[in-house]
């Protein structure tokens, strides 16, 4: 039933906040290796779908498959599954009263069940990654708005997940600091990393993207790649869109 | 639903000036403060210069070691009760979350005094008898050693001392629920969202995330709280139990100084709920200071 190479399958999702209908009916086959970005406007229920794919958000309807497994109520089995994907927030929440190191050992040690020391040297392995080493014992309120952001996506990479989740991940930054975050995803993707992205940096899209989904008002109006999105959209809203955020 | 874009308003042209007149800073000393401290230093030295006083403050200090470790151990036990009944005002469990509210909202409809009769003259007999049920049931299970203890459990076995710990930490418990559940709720829901996201539980996001971040915002309140029990340790006097009011009493009925004996009393309680307050008042400030947000 499960193609091998579809690492996350969602059928027909479905998910309503008491009147409000986010999503109605959303099918996507996501391939391991792959670079999706989700695009939409605001309200379109973009990042929804993806607070659903870790079940951060119960769908009200519909089945998400990650790696073969069905994602149920079941919260031994969902912890499970969160600790093999990673989810990167627009506002960070990195926890403040744990150092950055502290913030990546963290996870490791009670769900990974790391011994200190090999949490500890992981850590600094993924602080380096990020360019950060020298931050490892400062706590988040004293770190940039980047790099807190860097520090949350250490903290996710450490757990070494199969998939990894990007919610606006620099829609809360300054703009002096978006490179920086984007650098990383960008080595992250050149990786082979699974990567799904609700993002507004049209160039982050162009350049790592396989895939762009374009969402409005909780349906898939288009999936293709970005070349052909850029160049050449199908539907009268896509184009609107497009028009809206690139040509401002 | 979808977040919107947030973008970091920077309207510093509207940012009010900061006023920093010296006569300011006179008038946010705290005058109040030097004044209660300046009572309590007086009335030390009155009680220790006459001869009256002296007499009654060393009948009464007697009481103090039970005023203390009365409310020390009451405020430990109501501490773990508020923090599992606060712990379940939040919880989603239905049965869980309304037991709590029911605990919480029970207490706050009674009046304290009311409370510790109750509880020290209806409640623990009733939990008596419930336990010796227990007992004849394990007994019959054939489970002697527990069986027995508990059937065994006689009323009178417990001490009014205990039922006046017990009466304060029951009726604490659901203040500090309240405490703890405002803490655990000052915290962002991104917080709970991050660790689950990484894997955790519940439980342990919320014992590694949640709660260190919760219980460092409201331990002023806590420290406060501790404050509010020692005075009203007093009220478990009515138990005939030797706290300090209920030693003044006594030296009261027995050598009609009711002047010295009261004096003293009050000096007692200000000179205690003063320490504690200047000591609460200091963690707060070194609190203040380590803020790392």
């Amino acid at each position: 039933m499960n193609a091998p190479d579809n690492i996350i399958e969602i059928k027909n999702l479905h998910k309503h906040f008491g009147h409000v209908k986010a999503l109605n009916g959303v099918n996507i086959n996501i391939q391991r290796g792959k670079v999706v970005v989700i695009i939409g406007p605001s309200g379109s229920g973009k990042s929804t779908l993806l607070r659903c794919i870790n079940y951060l958000e119960i769908p009200t309807k519909g089945e998400i498959w990650i790696d073969g497994e069905l994602l149920t109520n079941d919260q031994k089995h969902l912890n499970e599954i969160r600790a093999e994907i990673g989810m990167v927030f627009q506002l960070f929440n990195l926890f403040p009263h744990l150092t950055a190191l502290e913030n990546i050992t963290l996870a490791q040690k009670v769900v990974r069940r790391r011994s200190s020391e090999e949490a500890k040297e992981i850590a600094l392995k993924q602080l380096r990654r990020v360019g950060i080493p020298e931050k490892a014992d400062v706590y988040p309120g004293q770190l940039s708005g980047g790099q807190q952001q860097r520090v949350a996506i250490a903290r996710a990479l450490a757990m070494n997940p199969k998939i990894m989740l990007f919610d606006e991940p620099t829609s809360a930054l300054d703009p002096e600091m978006i490179k920086e975050v984007l650098d990383v995803m960008l080595d992250l993707a050149r990786e082979g990393m699974t990567m799904v992205c609700v993002s507004h940096e049209m160039g982050f899209a162009r350049s790592a993207a396989d895939e762009i989904i374009f969402i409005d008002e909780g349906l898939i109006v288009e999936q293709t790649t970005p070349a052909e999105l850029f160049t050449n959209p199908k539907e009268e809203r896509t184009k609107l869109f497009l028009s809206q955020i690139l040509h401002h | 639903m979808d977040d919107q874009p947030s973008i970091p308003l920077k309207d510093e042209s509207i940012s009010i000036p900061e006023i920093t007149i010296s006569e300011n800073k006179l008038g946010e000393f705290p005058w109040w403060f030097v004044g209660l401290i300046l009572i309590a230093i007086w009335a030390s030295f009155f009680i220790f210069s006459k001869e009256n006083y002296r007499e009654a403050f060393l009948f009464i200090i007697v009481g103090i070691k039970f005023t203390i470790v009365t409310s020390l151990t009451a405020y430990v036990i109501a501490t773990i009760l508020g923090l599992f009944a606060g712990l379940g005002r939040i919880s989603r469990n239905v049965v869980i979350n309304n037991l709590a509210t029911l605990y919480i909202e029970l207490i706050r409809g009674i009046p304290m005094l009311v409370l510790i009769f109750f509880i020290a003259f209806v409640g623990v007999p009733i939990a008596v008898d419930f336990l010796n049920k227990i007992g004849v049931l394990l007994l019959s299970l054939g489970l002697t050693s527990t069986g027995k203890f508990l059937t065994n459990l006689h009323n009178q076995a417990i001490a009014m001392n205990v039922r006046a710990i017990i009466a304060l930490a029951v009726t604490y418990g659901a203040f500090l629920a309240e405490i703890f559940r405002a803490g655990i709720q000052s915290i962002g829901k991104g917080q709970m969202e991050a660790s689950r996201s990484l894997g955790m539980s519940y439980k342990q996001a919320m014992q590694f995330v949640i709660l260190p971040q919760a219980i460092r915002n409201v331990l002023p309140a806590l420290g406060n709280d501790f404050v509010a029990m020692v005075k009203d340790s007093s009220l478990v006097s009515v138990l005939a139990v030797r706290d300090i009011t209920q030693v003044a009493r006594l030296y009261a009925g027995r050598s009609f100084r009711f002047r010295e004996a009261y004096v003293t009393l009050t000096v007692l309680y200000l000179i205690m709920t003063l320490a504690l307050s200047m000591l609460v008042r200091y963690i707060e400030k070194r609190l203040r200071k380590n803020e790392r947000t």
